[in-house]
């Protein structure tokens, strides 16, 4: 209805509403949208056309947050669960990006180190993480090792790869230009390869993140004591609807920050990607 | 007193025609030599032979009697897509070379702000490498190479993608430069005018295999270095007779040849 008036409007006087209509920017209509969606569950659960235990009203999911929060869930904190996840991932991030950056170089620069490195990445690297999940679990047991290994893995293919490709994608005039500088073969590595890779290795993170995040919390539903997917799975078994879906809430909200926050970093330490030079 | 010698040189990649045959040239102090020739005469193969990109499959070069081997700081080299490293800003560009030599931060960046001085582009030392136009960048490109304090310097078609005016500067520029610091220039173009103005000595490339047809000993850079304008020297009928004298040379170069051009 509204669209049509607006459109209408917009025949009548098109000088004034082409500001209006551009003064509503993609930001905007991608939060008008999260609130239409707000707007619609608490309306499907304050007319009672879904039971609480299927849905349960925002109101109640936000309460259910402030408890999770203050006294906890499951003898930990959400805080707790949270931090279990988070120290998880970043563990196995960490460990990714020491091993997967020099591995992809060499993979990138070293014809040998690409003949023995390649088909052992891309052999592993279609699996599902959760596929050889068992297999981790029966060698290093389901302590925290099991969970950073998986998640190492998870990520480390994504970085290694991009790394790669970014390395043999190096302007070879820049590489000639060094050279003709007097540039020694580590200097090449150090001025030139990485600074011209990094762009794609930020990009293999990116990457690495939410195929690592998504493993994190698939691994936690299966076997783990502590951590979201954890805090999802036990509530599920007992029905309590609300922490169920505060629990994938949080999740989205991580795998979302997560992403931004290194679209950031991407902005601000490789700000000559995309300009034309 | 930098002397490089070229004794009989050919190149040849596997599997390929030759690219060059039977070069010999030599390039001494207060010479701008400059090779002059249309696509797949070799010209860009000749300059990567001496930069040490490229091994010949015969022959000799010399630098001052040592052997040329690999790249190396003692040959600067300016190419025609600047090659800038766009994560520096333009000083960081231009003290590269001296970075990678390991001058300390505060000597490098003095003699960085020198060359673009040199350059005219004192000023511009905190700009980004995306944010000049071509022209600029191709000054850096210089000044970079001129930095590192080499004992000669090679042009790849450094000004080849300029548009007409700035190509014009950058060439009074380059004599001023070249002037200036007395470094024997190796200058590779296919245009005709801006190698008959910049040359002391012009070889002419035929393609198929690269060989040299034709050497000329100029003075019209010289002139220019003395004080004489531009426009002055291009509008010589000498300059003209000349520039028409290199032009048919190309063009006979083209007809005897059947046309089996690589870029």
């Amino acid at each position: 209805m509204s669209s049509y008036d607006v459109s209408a409007a917009a025949v009548k006087t098109p000088s004034v509403s082409i500001p209006v209509r551009r003064s509503l920017s993609t930001r905007w209509i991608s939060l008008l949208t999260l609130f239409g969606l707000l707007a619609i569950w608490w309306a499907v659960t304050a007319t009672g056309l879904i039971e609480p235990l299927f849905l349960p009203p925002p109101s109640a999911v936000l309460q259910k947050g402030w408890l999770l929060a203050t006294s906890g869930y499951m003898d930990s904190t959400l805080w707790q669960h949270l931090g279990a996840s988070l120290s998880r991932i970043g563990l196995g991030l960490v460990f990714a990006i020491l091993t997967a950056v020099p591995v992809g170089i060499a993979i990138g620069a070293n014809r040998i180190a690409r003949g023995v490195l390649d088909p052992l990445i891309e052999f592993y690297r279609p699996i599902p993480p959760l596929a050889y999940l068992p297999l981790i679990v029966i060698w290093c047991g389901i302590g925290e090792l099991s969970k950073v290994l998986l998640i190492y893995l998870a990520i480390f293919a994504p970085i290694a790869i991009a790394t790669a490709t970014g390395v043999r994608t190096v302007d070879p005039a820049k590489l000639r230009a060094a050279q003709s500088l007097g540039a020694t073969r580590v200097q090449l590595i150090r001025h030139v390869i990485l600074p011209s890779a990094l762009p794609d290795i930020l990009t293999g993170v990116r990457i690495g993140l939410g195929v690592g995040w998504s493993t994190l919390v698939a691994a936690e539903l299966i076997a783990a004591t502590s951590g979201l997917g954890f805090m999802v799975q036990s509530a599920a078994q007992f029905l309590v609807t609300d922490v169920v879906v505060l629990g994938i809430l949080v999740i989205a909200l991580i795998a979302f920050a997560m992403e931004m926050g290194l679209r950031a970093l991407q902005r601000k330490l490789v700000p000559w990607h995309g300009q034309a030079h | 007193m930098a002397l490089l010698q070229l004794e009989r040189i050919s190149a040849q990649y596997p599997g390929s025609q030759p690219v060059l045959a039977d070069i010999s040239l030599t390039l001494g102090p207060q010479q701008l030599l400059v090779a002059l020739g249309p696509s797949g005469s070799g010209k860009t193969s000749l300059l990567n032979l001496i930069a040490g990109f490229v091994e010949p499959s015969a022959g000799r070069i010399t630098l001052d009697g040592v052997p040329v081997k690999g790249p190396s700081a003692e040959r600067g080299v300016v190419f025609q897509d600047d090659a800038l490293l766009p994560w520096q800003d333009v000083l960081a560009n231009v003290a590269f070379g001296l970075e990678l030599a390991g001058v300390g931060r505060d000597k490098r960046e003095q003699r960085a702000r020198e060359m673009l001085a040199l350059v005219d582009l004192a000023g511009f030392e905190d700009r980004r490498i995306w944010q000049l136009s071509g022209g600029q960048k191709q000054r850096v490109g210089l000044a970079r190479a001129l930095a590192a304090d080499p004992r000669v310097l090679l042009m790849d078609e450094p000004f080849g993608a300029l548009d007409a005016f700035t190509r014009e500067q950058m060439q009074e520029l380059l004599l001023q430069v070249w002037q200036r610091t007395a470094k024997p220039v190796f200058l590779i173009t296919h245009d005709i005018e801006e190698a008959v103005f910049l040359a002391t000595d012009l070889i002419l490339l035929a393609p198929n295999p690269g060989q040299i047809v034709e050497r000329l000993q100029l003075d019209f850079g010289q002139r220019y270095a003395a004080g004489e304008s531009a426009r002055a020297i291009k509008s010589d009928p000498r300059f003209i007779e000349t520039r028409e004298h290199v032009l048919s040379k190309v063009f006979s170069q083209r007809s005897a040849v059947p046309r089996q051009e690589r870029a």
